[in-house]
């Protein structure tokens, strides 16, 4: 039992960092409209930055600064929004297509720079010892998961009253209204590509700020960690959720992370060892087809559709 | 100097593709993320047809024979129809919806799906048309060329001027360029839009089939091979200018070059990045790219 609820603060904690990274793709796409398939880029540059600024001296990498995991977290938004702000900045003037092929091509580039500049990243070895909040509870892991949990929480809802507040704001309305006839708001003198580039820089900070904290809560990075799975997977949270919708982003990602940790386990139970590499291309292949499905049918997602 | 060859080459594949993605982009105006995969289900299906035919003897100095020549013409076609039958349950109803962006996203879902359904029928393992070892020829300036790449580049030259052709000097392709140009006008003057949309996937599917199967004949097969070679085929559509096809191969070779120079003189670990240098490169200075005409 005692374990059971130790699992269960565990899923919710994975759960939510998705449902953050989700946040801040429906403050890209959900409410602006900007096509980002680039999250595992955004989301590994947060949760380097964090880790090599807060991580302990090591001999063979850049690192060492021993920071506070606040500064670190702090660090790793201003970072990845900063990242997204250029990625914006080189792109939204022209076709929306080009920012999604940039933002695919950054994914391809940060990932490529984990894997090889070992100097500042640890190569394919990734970054340890990463401090974690609550370590000194460590021993005991229903505390520790329950206080990991509670900051997880504490952060998600701060990020997600934050955004409520945003795009009630006029800054959110002019946001939407660009998405819904940029014509009209350009007219009544909103410069379409300066709020854009500002909505896809905060989405950035905010997938940053979710990576660090992922790294801070398992204590350990490798490049591994951000293929592109990662940022399908957080589509198919937005979509199932709903995108518009913050509540939609973050149930979305707990029901997916749900499905998904739910049929892993299955296969890992039902299907022999030789063949569970295969069955997990089925899950994602299962999860694409859901993904189009959805579009296809269900665009506005199952959760919160809000008009 | 080894490594012009070897840019040319490796170029030569990443223009075909890229061929595929600029007429997409021109004619059903989305960015299409599954069409890496496109060439990657293509090479798998020549491998596929190539096991049903069976063994034979290579031809000549090559290391395939006939039976790879005509899988490679079966794979066209299949890959052609996968293309045709993924629009049809997919892209084109969305495409009536109108919102294009939607469109890429579902390109996106559809890669990820096509890809991981190669891995599950195929495993990630790499696989060969062929484990033989060809013997180089030099040629002169210390470059070597083996018989295999001499017959991808005369294939790559063979399908570019054609598909040039077909679409400067045919009534199908002036239909494209014309539909492609203004959607509007072109239906009003009674051109088939049905005819232009299957004919652009035709086309798209059948050069990345082929460029798959030269990847495969000249270094491996595997299912993510779609997946790294779609950024140097969107930076190469991009820099050639939309809508292009001379300028796509052009690019494509470009990119092939500078992708070989950088293994020469950076790193082999860091070619991957090139392209997404040449592409910021573009988009900040000639987001027109080199043949593109700015679009309004």
């Amino acid at each position: 039992m005692i374990d059971l609820l130790g699992y269960g603060a565990f899923f919710l904690s994975t759960a939510l960092i998705f449902g953050l990274i989700a946040l801040g793709l429906n403050l890209q796409w959900g409410l602006t409209g900007l096509f980002n398939v680039g999250i595992a880029g955004f989301v590994a540059v947060g949760a380097y930055t964090s880790a090599v600024l807060t991580s302990p001296d090591a001999a063979d990498r850049v690192g060492g600064f021993d920071w506070p995991i606040l500064a670190g977290w702090l660090a790793a938004s201003l970072v990845a929004g900063a990242v997204a702000a250029f990625t914006g900045y080189a792109t939204l003037r022209l076709k929306s297509d080009y920012l999604a092929i940039t933002t695919f091509g950054v994914a391809v580039v940060v990932q490529l720079v984990a894997l090889n500049a070992q100097g500042l990243t640890g190569g394919p070895f990734g970054v340890a010892f990463i401090p974690r909040p609550f370590a000194s509870v460590q021993s005991d892991p229903v505390l520790f998961n329950f206080a990991n949990l509670g900051v997880v929480v504490a952060v998600t809802l701060a990020v997600y009253l934050a955004l409520e507040r945003l795009s009630r704001s006029p800054w959110g309305r002019v946001l939407r209204a660009l998405r819904e006839d940029e014509r009209a708001a350009i007219a009544l003198g909103k410069s379409a590509q300066s709020y854009r580039v500002q909505a896809f820089a905060v989405g950035g900070g905010i997938m940053g700020l979710a990576g660090a904290v992922q790294a801070h809560f398992i204590g350990f990075i490798a490049p591994d960690n951000y293929l592109p799975t990662l940022t399908f997977e957080v589509w198919a949270m937005l979509m199932v959720g709903g995108s518009g919708s913050n509540r939609g982003a973050v149930l979305g990602a707990v029901v997916v992370w749900a499905i998904w940790v739910g049929s892993g386990a299955l296969t890992a139970a039902v299907v022999p060892g030789d063949l569970q590499a295969r069955a997990a291309s089925l899950q994602i292949v299962a999860i694409g087809v859901m993904l189009c499905l959805i579009l296809l049918w269900r665009p506005q997602g199952f959760f919160g559709a809000r008009k | 100097m080894q490594f012009l060859l070897d840019g040319l080459i490796a170029g030569a594949s990443v223009g075909l593709g890229a061929i595929g993605v600029t007429l997409t982009y021109s004619v059903l105006r989305f960015s299409n993320f599954a069409h890496g995969d496109f060439m990657a289900w293509g090479a798998y299906a020549a491998l596929v047809v190539v096991g049903f035919i069976g063994g034979s003897t290579p031809l000549g100095p090559f290391s395939f024979g006939l039976p790879l020549i005509l899988a490679l013409m079966v794979a066209m076609g299949l890959t052609s129809g996968m293309a045709l039958a993924l629009d049809w349950a997919l892209f084109a109803r969305l495409r009536a919806r109108g919102q294009a962006i939607i469109v890429v996203m579902a390109s996106f879902g559809a890669s990820m799906a096509l890809r991981s359904l190669l891995e599950f029928i195929f495993t990630s393992r790499p696989t060969y048309f062929s484990r033989s070892i060809q013997m180089a020829m030099p040629v002169g300036f210390g470059v070597k060329i083996t018989a295999d790449q001499v017959a991808m580049l005369v294939l790559t030259l063979c399908l570019v001027v054609g598909v040039h052709l077909m679409m400067t000097r045919t009534q199908r392709g002036r239909e494209m360029r014309a539909y492609a140009q203004n959607p509007a006008l072109a239906r009003v003057v009674g051109i088939d839009v049905d005819r232009v949309v299957r004919s652009t996937w035709v086309i798209g599917a059948s050069l990345a089939c082929a460029s798959g199967v030269m990847v495969g004949v000249l270094v491996q097969i595997r299912p993510l091979m779609g997946l790294s070679l779609l950024l140097p085929i969107f930076a190469a559509a991009i820099l050639g200018g939309i809508g292009s096809v001379p300028g796509a191969v052009l690019a494509g070779v470009i990119i092939g070059l500078s992708e070989a120079a950088a293994v020469q003189f950076i790193g082999a670990e860091w070619r991957a990045a090139v392209a997404f240098v040449i592409l910021m490169g573009v988009l900040l200075i000639r987001p027109t790219g080199l043949f593109g005409v700015t679009e309004r």
